[in-house]
């Protein structure tokens, strides 16, 4: 039996997805992009194109909810399938599109530069319990209008592991298809085995802003697999209790879909988002409160209802450095996750909101994630009868370190951490240098990205990515490309 | 029965009561008494409580937007009153505010805007994804003082710069101090683009926009 964790009754599912429908109608849903508009009102919503505001009736919603995939997978360079969207399987990625990295010297937060994004992207890869690597962070050292497809081509260079990323523009989209069609060998090879998928985001309340409607139905027309970000910041954009949050994101969800099926039948899009429970003293937007979780847990629900794959922003803390609020916040996030079969968590690494990610919160979060995925794998008998024969043959002797059992089982059933976790005597963690769980962290970052190896990919690729790239930077002014960093 | 509705006008803000806060300031008007003094010791002190409740951390963000919008509506009712007399309220400063070009973050550009009308600014909020130009003819259009400039993306903190550059091409760059904000945005980036200062949240705006202004 899998341990699983049910906020909803299913009249309040209904009742929620009943409202967000209503809403969907009136006042319906503002998109200032006019190709949704068109495809909109071609498919008989009633569309009002001076104000921009659609209504969409629930038979077109309930066909696109039809026609939506409720599971597909995502592949990593190798062509394997190793992220499945769908069901109640649970997969990590780091949170996305950090301003900031927090300096491993200086515990301070400062801008990024091509080496702590490529150190970031290798130290994902060697992580196992990282399912996928996301484009996590902007690097300052190139022109902020190519921000977005420069981490993707940074991180292709170094990765294997199927990637979420996403689009800061209308025209950087095509120059990331590009990127990730001439990676997968083709336009073809990437719709049969996707290695990425891109967030978009609705506004609150009920808007499509032109940008990522456009990059959402840009996705669905290349068969692009595209990921809801919806995020009711609960009591400032949207209703203040977590149900009234739900019901908003519903709405903008089931809008998205909607637009998507249209431009594209069959197109994989993901239920996600990444809401908050708005700070009433600070006005900030915390990753770490419950409230937050509560709305994760919730809608993770309805969409999983609906059939459709899930996703949701957790793990993160809103803490400033690696302390005790980092760690337990970042617990707790997961851990719901994990437990609500949400299909990919994203957030690990990323602290202060969503502005800053850490390499050392990041192998810290590995270990998290490594419980978290132990917990869910629940309580497995492994053998029947389950302990009679074992301990009879025993009677009352403490042996269990000796049974061919324990060496069968122990790492089944046991998360072993790395060294970032302490569970040593006393005396041992002293000779050890009595380290806090931040020096462990650094130590044990620094093992990883001594450990890394490089991918295969050929020389010739490498060098069509940045031309690719590079071409994609000299429209705003950028003469070279910084160097890659040695692989 | 003058003397106490002033005291009830402050009591009214401090309770977040909008509607009695407007029913009370048409009372006091309908008594004879005068604008001003409704203002100065009716609502201001009202306002006043409940930013430093706010400060105490008594209370909390819906309060303070609540009681500035009760505010707001308040004046509207004493506005005609002070125009018939000529007078005006000595504001700190005519503010235009907005989030640039190609961003839509609206939430903390609202939330200085909101902090700086209830601190005593006169706050016109353009919205979000607000171009240069626009900027440029509200300011010439209000005579502002100052002008914010919110941005939350590394790719639009760039458009700051085009606004700064297009007050500098009007010519009116030295009629007003420009302010920026938002997650990406450092002080560093605000002195090299040539803006007057920058602020890490809300509060710090009216700070700085006082001391800039003061
Ligand atoms: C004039 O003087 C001043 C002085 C002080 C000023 C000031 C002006 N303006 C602000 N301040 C300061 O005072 C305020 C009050 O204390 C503070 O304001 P803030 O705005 O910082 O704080 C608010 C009170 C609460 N905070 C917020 O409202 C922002 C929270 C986060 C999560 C956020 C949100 C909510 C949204 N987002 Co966006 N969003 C994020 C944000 C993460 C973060 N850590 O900031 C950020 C900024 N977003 C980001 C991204 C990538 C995007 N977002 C997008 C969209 C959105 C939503 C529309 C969905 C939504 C905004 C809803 C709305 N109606 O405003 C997209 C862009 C759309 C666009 N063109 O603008 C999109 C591009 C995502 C996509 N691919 O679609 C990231 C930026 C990354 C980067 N490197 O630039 C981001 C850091 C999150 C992340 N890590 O991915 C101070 O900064």
């Amino acid at each position: 039996m899998r341990p699983c964790f049910k906020l909803l009754s299913d009249a309040l599912i209904d009742q929620i997805i009943a409202e967000g429908l209503g809403l969907l109608m009136d006042p319906g849903v503002r998109v200032h992009n006019a190709e949704a508009l068109e495809l909109l009102a071609a498919a008989g919503a009633p569309v009002d194109l001076d104000a921009q505001i659609a209504h969409i009736p629930e038979e077109l919603v309930r066909r696109a909810l039809e026609t939506a995939p409720s599971e597909f997978h995502l592949y990593d360079l190798d062509g394997e399938p190793v992220v499945h969207y769908g069901g109640d399987s649970v997969q990590f990625d780091p949170g996305s599109a950090a301003i900031t990295i927090l300096d491993s010297k200086t515990q301070q937060q400062r801008p990024a530069v091509t080496n702590d994004f490529v150190d970031f992207v290798k130290l994902v890869e060697t992580l196992p319990q990282l399912d996928a690597q996301s484009t996590a962070i902007i690097c300052s050292d190139v022109p902020e209008e190519v921000g977005d497809l420069y981490r993707l081509y940074l991180a292709l260079n170094y990765m294997r592991k199927p990637i979420v990323t996403g689009a800061f523009r209308k025209d950087t989209w095509w120059t990331m298809k590009e990127l990730l069609e001439t990676v997968a060998g083709g336009q073809q090879e990437l719709v049969a085995r996707p290695i990425a998928i891109f967030d978009v985001c609705p506004s609150p309340p009920l808007l499509w802003s032109d940008l990522t409607c456009q990059n959402m139905i840009d996705c669905a027309r290349h068969r692009i697999p595209s990921e809801l970000v919806s995020m009711p910041l609960a009591g400032a954009t949207a209703p203040v209790t977590v149900a009234g949050a739900v019901v908003q994101h519903t709405a903008e969800c089931m809008s998205g879909v909607t637009i998507c099926q249209l431009a594209q039948e069959g197109a994989p899009i993901v239920w996600g988002g990444s809401p908050a429970a708005f700070d009433m003293r600070e006005g900030t937007t915390p990753m770490g409160a419950v409230g937050t979780w509560l709305i994760d847990g919730a809608y993770t629900e309805v969409g999983k209802a609906l059939g459709m794959p899930t996703h949701a922003y957790l793990g993160m803390t809103d803490a400033k450095v690696v302390d005790a609020q980092c760690g337990l916040e970042s617990a707790g996030g997961t851990l719901i996750a994990a437990l609500a079969g949400v299909n990919m968590v994203s957030g690990a690494g990323m602290m202060d909101f969503e502005s800053c990610q850490s390499y050392e919160k990041l192998v810290i979060d590995a270990e998290i994630i490594g419980m978290a995925k132990r917990l869910i794998a629940g309580v497995d008998p492994r053998e029947d009868p389950i302990a009679l024969t074992l301990m009879r043959e025993l009677g009352h002797r403490a042996d269990y370190l000796a049974q061919p059992h324990t060496l069968r089982w122990f790492s089944h059933e046991q998360v072993l951490p790395s060294s970032v976790i302490d569970r040593k005597s006393l005396d041992g963690w002293k000779r050890q240098g009595a380290k806090t769980a931040w020096e462990r962290a650094g130590d044990r970052v620094r093992e990883l990205l001594a450990g890394y190896q490089p991918t295969s990919m050929s020389d010739d690729m490498r060098a069509e990515l940045r031309a690719i790239t590079q071409q994609a930077a000299q429209r705003f002014g950028l003469g070279e490309l910084p160097p890659l960093p040695e692989a | 029965m003058s003397n106490t509705l002033l005291p009830e006008i402050t009591d009214a803000l401090v309770a977040c009561d909008a509607a009695s806060a407007v029913a009370l300031t048409q009372q006091a008007l309908a008594s004879g008494l005068e604008p001003l003094t409704i203002i100065k010791q009716g609502l201001v002190p009202g306002i006043e409580q409940v930013g430093e409740r706010f400060q105490a951390g008594e209370y909390f963000l819906p309060q303070m937007v609540i009681a500035a919008k009760a505010m707001q509506q308040a004046m509207a009712v004493l506005e005609p009153e002070l125009q018939a007399r000529q007078q005006r309220v000595d504001s700190a400063g005519v503010v235009v505010i907005g989030t640039v070009k190609g961003d839509i973050h609206e939430i903390g550009k609202s939330l200085v805007a909101t902090m700086m009308s209830a601190s005593g600014f006169q706050v016109h909020d353009l919205g979000v994804d607000v171009p240069s130009q626009v900027f440029v003819h509200k300011v010439r259009e209000t005579n502002a003082d100052l002008v914010g400039l919110s941005a939350l993306l590394t790719t639009t903190m760039t458009a700051q710069r085009e606004v700064l550059r297009a007050l500098e091409e009007s010519g009116i760059r030295d009629r007003v101090r420009v302010i920026l904000g938002g997650a990406p945005v450092t002080p560093e980036w605000a002195d090299s683009i040539g803006a007057d200062g920058y602020a890490d949240d809300a509060v710090g705006a009216v700070q700085l926009s006082k001391r800039l202004l003061g």
